[in-house]
């Protein structure tokens, strides 16, 4: 195991990190720049050390400073998190060059990801079902209008090189093909330097459902059983769960076996996350892989037992993995809900500022993955995560009793947050019943 | 005289207004950048833009005064 860490990241991820250090004995060292030099990350790690002016760019993603500073510690590993440098290729392969251990996949797996027509066409070989479409990118609209009819529409226009739903389009017939394939082709120019684009069928009402999987440095990998993530706004996630109510034995079987191919298909290492989406007849499609821990790993490790940031340490020292597939069962339930700054009766309006007040209860099968304490002022700078609340329950409902009674005790003065939101969408009949598609918050709306 | 105050913390991201233009309920003054997202920020009322009190790139907090109308 390292002597020292180095977490370049801030707010609840880094505390998490720290203390997965702290439990495996090993020293750590945080980063900050000048908005969060009073941050929770910052005076739990041993050492913290100062990195430049609030803007990400000149802070947290400045490669060189974070590298520096990990040699000066004398920290054998960084630990990247989730976002800022977590899946920046370039960035592990700087770590390896100046010796120092990239807490994460190699640069390879992650650079097989970020091309999107390529790790379609990686999937494809190694029999993971991809949403279908085609694996080549095209540049030819007459050669697009002749793949939609085959493929049927709606199709989803996407950019070869893309990500993040940039230059990305549904067409409804050929006249929206039309218009979409301009679009996209001039955005995907802008953005990727690429204009090749793909066609995907579109998926009606589909869920997200993702599995998680660890691999050690040896190839050996398994799976620790999906994450439900449909409760979204904005494309972003705001209540995440395990198990899904959706997915049956069989098919949890079946979709962790295509998490483990598609991982060792890149000969994926560390801990990393397969995302598919699923149609309303079971029928699931490779969509992308996060080669990083993910903000909801909590639900996983709530229902397994497994704690999957000790494992990325472990493993990233080069201990093998010493779990079995058979080992890892599902126990009960685990619902997290995030904690954002933020205003749900302002259209979910950021609400950085100081913190008054900040009383979170302990409660049987509650855990509460923290990054700010009472008196701290939130910064207008990075995203509005304040912490995220995780129940376990031995059923669903129970899950669901406990994260309510944690939400309705919990006070927090002085900022807004969501934690009504999170109440009101608890109480539904809609998430009660498990009706939780990616159409959620709409579907909410329509039916309180 | 009239004062338009910022109803949020952040970074200005962009200047939609300057002085001498006529201003009504619903229209973009500031784009705002806080917490990893653009916010628009829309004016309440009618008027005429006198002065322009922040440029691109500089902080705001919630309740500084952005713009003066006449």
């Amino acid at each position: 195991m390292f002597d020292k860490v180095l977490i370049a990241n801030r707010g609840e991820i880094a505390v998490r990190v720290i203390r997965a250090c702290q439990k495996l004995g090993v020293r750590t060292v945080a980063v900050y720049s000048d908005a969060d030099k009073e941050a929770l990350h910052v005076q739990m790690a041993d050492e913290a050390f100062h990195i430049g002016p609030p803007p990400v760019a000149q802070s947290y993603l400045n490669m060189d400073k974070i590298i520096e500073v990990a040699l000066e510690a004398g920290a054998q590993a960084i630990h990247p998190g989730y976002g800022l440098l977590a899946e920046n290729a370039a960035f592990a392969k700087r770590c390896q060059e100046k010796g120092l251990v990239f807490i994460g996949p190699k640069p390879e797996a992650m650079e097989a990801m970020g091309f999107k027509v390529k790790a379609r066409q990686i999937m494809q070989a190694a029999d993971v079902p991809i949403v279908p479409g085609n694996v080549e990118g095209i540049q030819d609209l007459e050669k697009a209008k002749e793949l939609a009819q085959g493929i049927g529409y709606p199709v989803m226009v996407k950019a070869s090189a893309g990500g993040g739903g940039i230059g990305m389009q549904i067409a409804h017939n050929e006249k929206e093909l039309e218009q979409a394939f301009k679009m996209c082709e001039a955005r995907a120019k802008a953005y990727f330097g690429d204009p090749s684009l793909y066609l995907e069928k579109y998926i009606e009402e589909p869920r997200h459902i993702e599995i998680q999987v660890l691999a050690d440095n040896g190839g050996y990998t398994i799976h620790l059983n999906e994450r439900e993530c449909s409760v979204q706004r904005r494309h972003q996630k705001v209540i995440e769960e395990a198990p899904s109510t959706f997915v049956d034995p069989d098919l949890r079987q079946k979709m962790g076996a295509a998490a483990v191919r598609a991982a060792q298909a890149i000969g994926y290492n560390n801990a990393g996350t397969v995302e598919f989406l699923v149609d309303p007849e079971k029928n699931f499609y490779f969509l992308e892989m996060n080669t990083r821990i993910q903000v909801e790993h909590p639900v996983t490790e709530m229902t397994t037992g497994v704690d999957l940031v000790e494992w990325q340490l472990r493993i990233a020292s080069g201990e093998p993995l010493t779990l079995k597939q058979e080992e890892i069962g599902i126990n009960g339930h685990a619902i997290e809900c995030r904690i954002y700054a933020e205003d749900p009766d302002k259209n979910f309006m950021p609400s950085p500022g100081k913190i008054a007040r900040w009383q979170v209860p302990e409660l049987e099968g509650f855990r509460a993955d923290v990054g700010v304490y009472e008196g701290y002022t939130v910064s207008p700078y990075y995203d509005p995560l304040l912490a995220k609340f995780i129940t376990w329950g031995e059923t669903r409902d129970q899950a669901i009793d406990r994260m309510i009674q944690a939400l309705e005790s919990t006070v927090v003065d002085g900022i807004r947050t969501n934690i009504s939101f999170h109440i009101t969408a608890l109480k539904s009949k809609l998430f009660r019943e498990g009706r939780t598609t990616t159409n959620f918050i709409d579907q909410l709306k329509k039916e309180e | 005289m009239a004062e338009v105050a910022c109803p949020m913390a952040g970074v200005v991201a962009e200047v939609k207004v300057q002085p001498g233009d006529t201003i009504e309920p619903g229209q973009e003054l500031l784009i705002l950048e806080s917490m990893k997202m653009m916010i628009p920020f829309q004016s309440e009322t009618n008027g005429v833009v006198k002065e322009v009190k922040v440029n691109v790139g500089d902080f705001v907090n919630e309740g500084d005064v952005v713009i003066v109308l006449e």
